[in-house]
């Protein structure tokens, strides 16, 4: 079929591993950073940290859905399904922070602002991403032609990448409770350097997330080819393994 | 194949239609999550008892919290009008004067807002504390009732 697939060519467990205990220890350096050595916020005290784990899961729901859509491109440029995998990988990545964004941001809200949910504009657009995300998950259970499949994927990744631009853009188009973006001058330079710290944190765990599911993806194929092929495979011997 | 190209390009064109008309068209003047106190005086007697949401800043000085009732009352302006709101609502940990606050809630034929929600909206901003500052944080007299009673 020419798909490219070549198990050697699976990134290496080790290098993976390797990568894994890098961004987890980063992670618990970053967030113990973030808990400990910045001073507590004028007017929300001590809950003002939720912002470490609240803002980096925003960043990387939006940057996962983009990077799903780059890969749905490259995989209607090169029809080459290795594409199509590693944006589902992505995906999957993608799904886990963007619930926890909503939720770290619902618990962020009961105390600071006095409810856990309302429809503004930002908040709906960010839950319309995460059913974007279930949806385009899916949808890919309910074929099982590869092909097919891959370019329906990639039609809703483009979807999918125009909300992430509403979410992002919903704070200065409409009036909502959520506050604007900040920037580094609306925020305090300890809390911008814990927050950065973590948002390269964030960033790596989705690295090692999508990589790890697309080797899993990868891996599953193969089995999937070889049982295929053998099933396939004239039974000259005449013995049934 | 052919009809199939077709339909997707209606799609797609359908699409970046809707969209274009979200980032350009009139829809943010439609889509309103809660009108100024100046906005809602301007509706006049049609605003009198219609569910709506207000939101402004709360003027310094104008709270008056009864912990025992659970009352709040205070103004809310938007610089250009000011409208008075009640609240059978124990206040949010951030709710103090100057804070952007949205209520839920209707006005009365008194011109007083009656809020049945109260969200406090928070700016942008994150700074510690200058040295010695203290915040107005009125809900920590509910924990104290509760403590003595």
């Amino acid at each position: 079929m020419g798909t490219g697939f070549d198990a050697a060519r699976v990134l290496r467990p080790r290098g993976l591993q390797f990568f894994g205990w890098f961004a987890l220890l980063f992670f618990l350096a970053s967030q113990a950073g973030g808990l400990l050595l910045t001073p507590p916020d004028r007017d929300m005290g001590h809950l003002q940290k939720i912002m470490y784990v609240h803002v980096p899961s925003a960043w990387m729901s939006l940057l996962a859905y983009a990077i799903v859509f780059g890969f749905g491109v490259m995989f209607l440029w090169k029809r080459d399904l290795k594409w199509d995998l590693m944006a589902a990988a992505t995906a999957e990545a993608g799904i886990v922070f963007t619930g926890l964004a909503l939720l770290t941001g619902s618990i962020w809200g009961r105390p600071t602002w006095g409810i856990w949910w309302t429809w503004d504009a930002r908040l709906t657009s960010e839950a319309v991403l995460f059913i974007m995300y279930a949806g385009y998950l899916a949808l890919r259970a309910m074929t099982d032609d590869e092909m097919r499949r891959a370019r329906w994927s990639a039609a809703i990744a483009a979807l999918g990448f125009l909300n992430t631009y509403i979410v992002y853009m919903s704070v200065r188009w409409w009036r909502t409770l959520h506050q604007i973006q900040s920037s580094p001058s609306t925020v305090d330079p300890q809390y911008v350097l814990f927050l950065r710290l973590n948002a390269f944190a964030f960033l790596f765990i989705l690295i090692w997330f999508a990589a790890s599911r697309y080797r899993v993806a990868r891996l599953t194929r193969d089995i999937e080819e070889s049982v295929e092929e053998r099933a396939l495979r004239p039974q000259t011997e005449g013995v049934h393994v | 194949m052919n009809a199939k190209r077709l339909v997707l390009l209606v799609g797609a064109v359908l699409v970046l239609a809707g969209f274009g008309y979200l980032v350009y068209g009139g829809i943010g003047n439609n889509l309103v999550y809660f009108l100024t106190p100046s906005e809602l005086k301007a509706k006049g007697a049609a605003a009198i008892d219609s569910p709506v949401r207000l939101g402004g800043m709360v003027v310094p000085g104008s709270v008056t919290w009864n912990a025992e009732a659970i009352d709040l009352r205070f103004r809310m302006t938007d610089g250009k009008g000011t409208i008075e709101v009640h609240a059978r609502k124990a206040p949010p940990q951030m709710f103090r004067d100057g804070q952007g606050v949205v209520v839920e809630g209707k006005l009365t034929r008194a011109g007083i807002f009656d809020a049945s929600n109260l969200m406090v909206k928070h700016s942008n901003e994150y700074r510690p504390p200058a040295p010695g500052h203290v915040p107005q944080e009125m809900y920590r007299s509910l924990v104290k009732e509760a403590g003595t009673s």
